[in-house]
């Protein structure tokens, strides 16, 4: 039986998180609806912009499915606005974020589109020499609660890639380079497999 | 390296032009992988033209993607005539300084000066666009010298690979800007996607002549045949009017859509910004379409595109 991975298809770059899982070969739902995340393992939080992408979770119900999903065992991934969606809280004002992971992210944390870059970064956990990282108007933790560990960090020391437990998020774009392995971690985690770490 | 994936221009811009960032160890800023990235997070998206920051916050909360800051809105400009150029840069820094979505402007056709001020204000993206008057007869911006992406229009595939050949980390199609009318989209839209099915099903022999009939980088034309789809994202503009306007540009196959003038030209920008957002997110959905379409108040009042005269046909700008 392959397993069943949701992508969060409000809006953003789920598509690519979709062709990245079948490649591997999960089975790939859209999901824009709560009553979608129904006999789900895993879901994918895609890259897009944080602002509409919680704008429109509130609007269709899905904080409290979200946590259920959660509480009921399901993995979930954010990647850049989806570490964002995760979050406890923020640095800034808005947008409310919807509290499953005991993180406090900033957004844009590097400054506008002409300050983002790419750069390669070890991830722990992940076998096979670094990984290289695309950063998008990226978000970075700044603070992490009790069982909160960071996978990755830039040389400064900025933590980039937080786990706990079956949750994850990365500030960076896996989605949009050829290696597969961080994806390949997250099929792990949906799995129920132990922690390599 | 800069990569990108699953199609995004990874072969032609590694093979082409990728070396010119490849000189320093240190993170790179301003790649093409992170200039065509941004574009694929607006995926799913809407854009709206906004003229202030109070029309800025209203798309933002919304949940507009981005917004388009300009001075007059294409339908304003049809109407006032004159020669319509980049915005005042205080206005663009008020509406930077508003949001925290990001944040395009616009460049007139080769007018790449304009371009160098829009990166040096922090603008996260250039829209070279044929809204405003075109400032080279001949050329387009070289959008290789910027590490501010671009976003350009065209009418059909040899126009879109002619901009990705010139830096484009993004294409929209043009429609008919300012007219309300969405027929030139679909128009539009239709002719690229139609145009890439033709050239997926070409024997190889065949590419070399399809390019130079296309008027398009023959690198760019063999990808295109090989993957089925352009190597950035595309979104449709140009008319774009209500909540079913953008549902049925997705349908067609479009990745997002650009509202101009349909939005702060209606009885109620607010409702009907929302309205359009929860169409394009549910594009597949007509009862939720349905749903949201209700009582929103007057249109922008429109123009059909039929009846403006070649001089006035703005998708006609670009080469």
């Amino acid at each position: 039986m392959p397993l069943n991975i949701g992508v969060l298809a409000l809006q953003g770059d789920f598509q690519e998180h979709r062709a990245v899982l079948e490649s591997l070969g999960a089975a790939v739902t859209e999901v824009r609806l709560p009553h979608q995340l129904e006999g789900l393992d895993g879901l994918v939080i895609p890259g897009g912009e944080s602002t509409t992408i919680v704008k429109l979770a509130h609007r269709w119900g899905f904080p409290d499915a979200l946590r259920q999903f959660v509480d009921e065992g399901g993995a979930v991934w954010g990647t850049c606005a989806g570490m964002i969606v995760m979050a406890s809280a923020l640095l800034e004002t808005e947008p409310e974020p919807l509290s499953l992971m005991d993180i406090t992210v900033s957004r844009n944390s590097f400054g506008r589109q002409v300050d983002s870059f790419e750069t390669d970064i070890p991830v722990k956990g992940v076998p096979g020499g670094p990984v290289h990282a695309v950063f998008i108007r990226a978000p970075s933790v700044q603070d992490q609660g009790e069982g909160v560990e960071c996978i990755a960090q830039l040389e400064d020391g900025t933590p980039v890639a937080v786990r706990s437990g079956k949750l994850m998020a990365t500030a960076f774009h896996p989605e949009l380079t050829p290696d597969t392995r961080i994806h390949e971690m997250f099929l792990r985690l949906s799995a129920g497999e132990p922690s390599p770490v | 390296m800069a990569t990108s994936t699953n199609g995004t221009a990874t072969s032609y811009i590694e093979r082409v032009r990728e070396p010119r960032w490849l000189n320093s160890q240190d993170a790179e800023v301003g790649s093409y992988a992170v200039k065509s990235g941004l574009a694929q997070m607006l995926k799913g998206g809407v854009i709206m033209d906004v003229v202030n920051d109070e029309q800025a916050k209203i798309a933002e909360d919304a949940g507009a993607v981005a917004v388009m800051a300009l001075e007059r809105v294409p339908a304003d400009i049809r109407q006032d005539g004159g020669v319509a150029r980049m915005s005042d840069p205080n206005m663009i820094e008020a509406i930077l300084k508003a949001v925290t979505i990001p944040v395009m402007a616009k460049s007139r056709i080769g007018h790449f000066v304009e371009a160098q001020v829009l990166q040096a204000l922090g603008v996260d993206f250039c829209d070279e666009s044929e809204v405003l008057t075109p400032a080279d007869h001949e050329f387009h911006s070289n959008k290789w010298a910027f590490k501010m992406p671009f976003v350009c229009g065209c009418t059909n595939l040899g126009e879109a690979l002619r901009r990705i050949g010139e830096g484009a980390s993004m294409i929209r199609t043009k429609g008919e800007a300012g007219t309300g009318d969405v027929v030139e989209a679909v128009t539009h839209a239709r002719t690229v996607l139609g145009e890439i099915k033709r050239l997926q099903h070409l024997p190889e022999m065949e590419l070399m002549t399809a390019a130079k009939n296309l008027g398009a980088p023959y690198d760019l034309v063999l990808e295109v045949a090989r993957t089925g789809k352009l190597p950035v994202v595309n979104f449709a503009a140009g008319g774009i009017a209500t909540p079913a306007d953008a549902a049925l540009m997705m349908q067609i196959g479009v990745d997002g859509v650009f509202v101009g003038s349909g939005i702060f030209k209606s009885g109620n920008p607010a409702q009907r910004a929302d309205a359009i957002v929860q169409a394009t997110t549910h594009f597949d959905n007509p009862d939720i379409i349905a749903n949201v379409s209700r009582d929103l108040g007057e249109a922008m009042v429109g123009i059909s595109s039929n009846e403006l005269p070649e001089s006035e046909q703005l998708a006609k700008r670009g080469w």
